[in-house]
């Protein structure tokens, strides 16, 4: 199978009042039509690569990589002109919180056709029709009347959905999804990420579903890499997860309580040379 | 997903059974009214205190500074209750509030007419002038505060900012002078003090007041103009001191929405960075701004203070001014209250529009 | 030398002095990569040496005239120009300087204290105390300073101590309503409730552990008002109602060049150029300081 995206050896940095400081430490990966899991704690450079790979990394921040190819095209030579034709149209991201990623001041129904008018020319109602069968795709029963809503006006698990509708409109190749349900309910987390499984396998998508939950994408993933300040600790199948030989990963695995067990004590990872 | 939807439609003004939501719409907003009313009312009635103490608390003694101090002591004595001073400060304070609220603010002892008059009357200079610098303080001040935030620690944005610094840093009668010196007596580019040059004065007969659009009324262009070049200078460094504040804020706000996530998002579905920039980043940002432009424009009021001495501008800064230096309490203080009203107006004004406009606050 | 500097940076400090010492450091090196901060800073501390210094510095008398020296344009002696009675402006400017600095200072020593104890006891009560305490605050900041300014001194007469007073008068509520937002902030948290418990008194909480934690914002918006109490000095002073003559004071100053402003530009334009740098000065300090003491804060006012 042809890799969608490929990387080899990514560094993010950063300067610091001590000096650069590197976030993301040389990590390759080579996906294709399939569903990565990234996981790791906070700080572990995990949305950080996410967010390279669009490039959205602001100055002072400095993304350094010998290769990051997407469907043979080098990502880091495109201009930033033809960066913004990749962004949204054949990569696109889903990020953590609708509440602080959706626009205040629009209306779902413009944010959602923005996405869709950024990369096509299209007639009024054709754009009309496809926001509302976008709407219907992430299961919003009354997607007229949700149109015209402020994000302030849905609760965060149809603003998430909303979310998912308006990166999915323009039908792209690979989705980023940056802890997508860590901000919502735990009644409807699981809804969101089926409607995101359903789609993906749907349009026959790349996911990349970043998590700190290493239950949820294992669930919902074909592949796994665990981060750990700033490297790739674990590589494995979703389903080989329970052999893992990397101690942080067996430390993680570790710490998930179970209904079923009897310890007195939940183990603490063993955090010795991980300073950041 | 049911709770969802019902809680969205709460939030929808028309939703199933919306009669009596609506009701209970009108009736939050008929109360907001009143609050901001009762709020109105008790800053007003604050802003009063104030110019009362100041009329008739500070001074030494409030007599005298209208008798005079070789006045005989009967004379003294009448004018004593005839200024109502025998009775207790509360009493007069009512009075005091009761006479300013029929529109009596006293006669000016240097122009000999009621103060109330003189104020109508010098206003609308006042207003033409801070009208225009108002104008010229938004468009130049927005956009360059909405280009210094796009363009965050290069040189522009630098420059911006010590723009903005220095409107709080340059004394606007001094700009006005030196403003003077260089435009008008140097290059001759504007008219010099005054509304007007000599020869036009008196023409035209005042229906607004506003001497721009009262020429325009009487479809003399050739005053149109003469005013025009009279209130260009002065309205200009007005314009200044709104530009920098403006600026400062606009640069400010636009610092916050570009740190926001939905501008991210916005950049994650590809859209360009002006439109980043304008769709995403001012959109959210322009109801505060109002609060903005109208604080300034109050706030150019203080400034016409200043300007008006230097331009020889015959408005309500000029006559504040004068009264101050003849001691001709009534006209100070008459003026200090529409000034001070007119700011809490303004600030009022933009609150409410705030909550009007803002769809978060709806 | 790096020894020092490890103490001094040390994350752990042992001592009440060497935390103190470590965050003066701190903050004096992030002052110090901040340029304009470091302009405004150089310019304060030249305005109080000019100050401080004035008979050395100043080339003439501020005061003494010589009509036959009158209205001359700058040169090698008069470095800049002459006024009406042949006074040398250069010396009038740096003798003026001791004006605008006990200004600043005075409006600074009586309105900051009155603004954070009101501001602190509004924030600590709560309640009427509050709301009685903000209602007058309100009343006073719905004004614009300027205008209460000049209606004070109206009423109290002309002169500088009373420009004093009436500046300070309309500079006190801005102080009262960042001390009580300070105050609200640190009310409600845990040392002040221990504190509370040991069974120390409103007073003593107040004075001892409320007080001090309003200073950092205290300072860096007296900072940034120095400026605005300058010009409406310089402003009272222009109308004739502050310092009256033959003060050399800056606003006065430029209210007598203004008769020559067309043909003897120097006389009034001098002192101004005066009054924009320091104030400019103090806003370049102020703007710093809140970049390093209050970095969330922004440029918000």
């Amino acid at each position: 199978m042809n890799a969608l995206l490929e990387i080899r050896n990514l560094k993010v940095t950063f300067p610091t009042a001590r000096g650069p400081v590197d976030v993301v430490k040389g990590l390759s990966l080579t996906l294709g039509r399939e569903r990565l899991g990234i996981v790791g704690e906070s700080g572990s450079g995990k949305s950080m690569t996410g967010r390279s790979i669009l490039r959205l990394i602001r100055s002072p921040g400095q993304v350094t990589a010998d290769e990051m190819t997407f469907n043979g095209t080098d990502l880091l030579s495109l201009s930033e002109k033809q960066m913004r034709s990749i962004r949204g149209a054949r990569i696109s991201m889903v990020m953590q919180d609708p509440k602080f990623s959706l626009n205040p001041v629009m209306t779902i129904g413009d944010q959602i056709a923005e996405a869709l008018l950024t990369h096509q020319k299209l007639g009024r109602s054709d754009i009309r029709n496809r926001t509302l069968a976008m709407l219907e795709a992430v299961r919003i029963n009354d997607p007229e009347r949700v149109l015209g809503l402020y994000p302030h006006e849905v609760s965060g698990g149809m603003g998430q959905r909303v979310m998912i509708a308006m990166m999915l409109i323009p039908e792209p190749d690979l989705l980023i999804a940056d802890e997508p349900t860590s901000a919502l309910d735990v009644s409807v987390q699981a809804q969101v990420l089926e409607i995101i499984d359903d789609l993906v396998k749907r349009k026959g998508m790349g996911l990349i579903l970043i998590s700190h939950d290493l239950d949820l994408v294992s669930a919902y993933c074909d592949r796994i890499l665990v981060m750990r300040s700033g490297e790739v600790v674990e590589e494995c199948d979703a389903g080989e997860l329970k052999n893992a030989k990397h101690p942080y990963t067996r430390g993680l695995l570790a710490s998930i309580p179970r209904i079923d067990e009897s310890r007195d004590e939940l183990p603490v990872l063993e955090r010795t040379g991980a300073s950041t | 997903m049911a709770s969802e939807i019902d809680s969205a439609a709460k939030a929808l003004p028309t939703g199933p059974g919306g009669s009596s939501r609506n009701a209970r719409h009108a009736w939050k907003t008929v109360k907001g009214v009143l609050g901001v009313l009762v709020a109105v009312a008790f800053t007003f009635l604050g802003l009063l205190a104030i110019t009362f103490f100041i009329g008739r608390v500070v001074p030494i003694d409030p007599v005298l500074a209208v008798v005079g101090d070789r006045a005989p002591r009967a004379v003294y004595e009448a004018v004593r209750i005839e200024m109502g001073l025998d009775k207790p400060l509360i009493v007069q304070f009512f009075h005091y509030v009761g006479n300013v609220l029929t529109g009596d603010l006293g006669m000016s002892v240097s122009t000999g007419r009621p103060v109330a008059e003189d104020l109508a009357r010098v206003f609308p200079a006042t207003l033409e002038m801070a009208t225009i610098g108002i104008i010229i303080g938004v468009a130049l001040g927005v956009p360059m505060g909405v280009y210094a935030a796009s363009r965050q620690g290069s040189l522009v944005d630098q420059v911006i900012r010590v723009v903005g610094l220095l409107g709080y840093s340059v004394p606007a009668f001094w700009l006005g002078l030196v403003g003077l010196a260089l435009f008008y007596a140097k290059l001759q580019w504007v008219g010099g003090p005054g509304r007007i040059d000599i020869f036009y004065d008196g023409i035209i007969e005042p229906v607004t007041g506003l001497l721009l659009i009262d020429s325009l009324l009487a479809g003399d262009i050739e005053i149109f103009v003469n005013a025009l070049t009279h209130i260009a200078l002065p309205a200009a460094v007005l314009g200044f001191f709104s530009l920098a504040y403006i600026a400062r804020m606009t640069r400010s706000f636009m610092l916050d929405q570009l740190a926001q996530e939905y501008v991210t998002t916005a950049r994650v579905k590809g859209v360009s960075e002006r439109l980043v920039l304008w769709r995403h980043a001012f959109r959210p940002i322009l109801v505060p701004l109002i609060t903005v432009i109208g604080l300034s424009y109050a706030g150019l009021l203080e400034g016409s203070v200043m300007i008006e001495t230097v331009f020889s501008w015959p408005g309500i800064g000029n006559y504040l001014t004068t009264a101050l230096l003849n001691a001709d309490m009534n006209a100070v203080l008459g003026a200090t209250l529409v000034i001070g009203a007119v700011f809490i107006g303004i600030n009022k004004i933009s609150d409410v529009l705030y909550r009007v406009l803002d769809p978060r606050a709806r | 030398m790096a020894t020092t500097r490890d103490w001094l940076l040390d994350d752990s400090p042992s001592s009440r002095l060497q935390a103190r010492l470590g965050r003066s450091y701190r903050l004096a090196r992030a002052l110090s990569r901040n340029p304009l901060a470091m302009v405004g800073a150089i310019i304060v501390a030249t305005l109080i040496l000019v100050a401080l210094f004035a008979p050395w510095i100043a080339t003439h008398s501020p005061i003494g005239q010589d009509l036959a020296m009158r209205l001359k344009p700058p040169s090698w002696d008069n470095w800049m120009g002459t006024d009406e009675l042949g006074r040398d402006i250069w010396s009038r400017v740096v003798y003026g300087a001791r004006i605008t600095l006990m200004i600043v200072a005075l409006v600074a020593v009586l309105a900051a204290p009155v603004g954070l104890v009101i501001g602190a006891v509004a924030g600590y009560f709560g309640g009427w105390v509050d709301r009685i305490l903000m209602g007058i605050t309100d009343i006073f900041l719905s004004m614009p300073k300027l205008i209460l300014a000049l209606a004070f001194v109206a009423a109290l007469g002309p002169g500088i101590q009373n420009a004093i007073i009436a500046i300070a008068i309309a500079t006190w509520p801005g102080y009262a309503r960042i001390a009580r937002a300070e105050t609200l902030t640190i009310r409600n948290s845990e040392f002040v409730s221990a504190v509370e418990l040991q069974g120390a008194s409103s007073f003593r909480v107040i004075v001892n552990h409320i007080l001090p934690l309003c200073t950092s914002s205290m300072i860096i918006r007296v900072t940034l008002d120095m400026a605005g109490i300058i010009l409406t000095a310089a402003g009272l002073g222009f109308i004739g109602l502050g310092a009256q003559p033959p003060l050399p004071e800056w606003g006065a100053m430029i209210s007598r060049g203004r008769s020559f402003i067309l043909d003897q530009w120097w006389v009034a334009t001098m002192p101004g150029f005066a009054i924009v740098i320091v104030s400019l000065g103090f806003c370049f300090l102020g703007d710093g300081l809140r970049d390093v003491l209050d970095p969330k804060h922004g440029d918000r006012q």
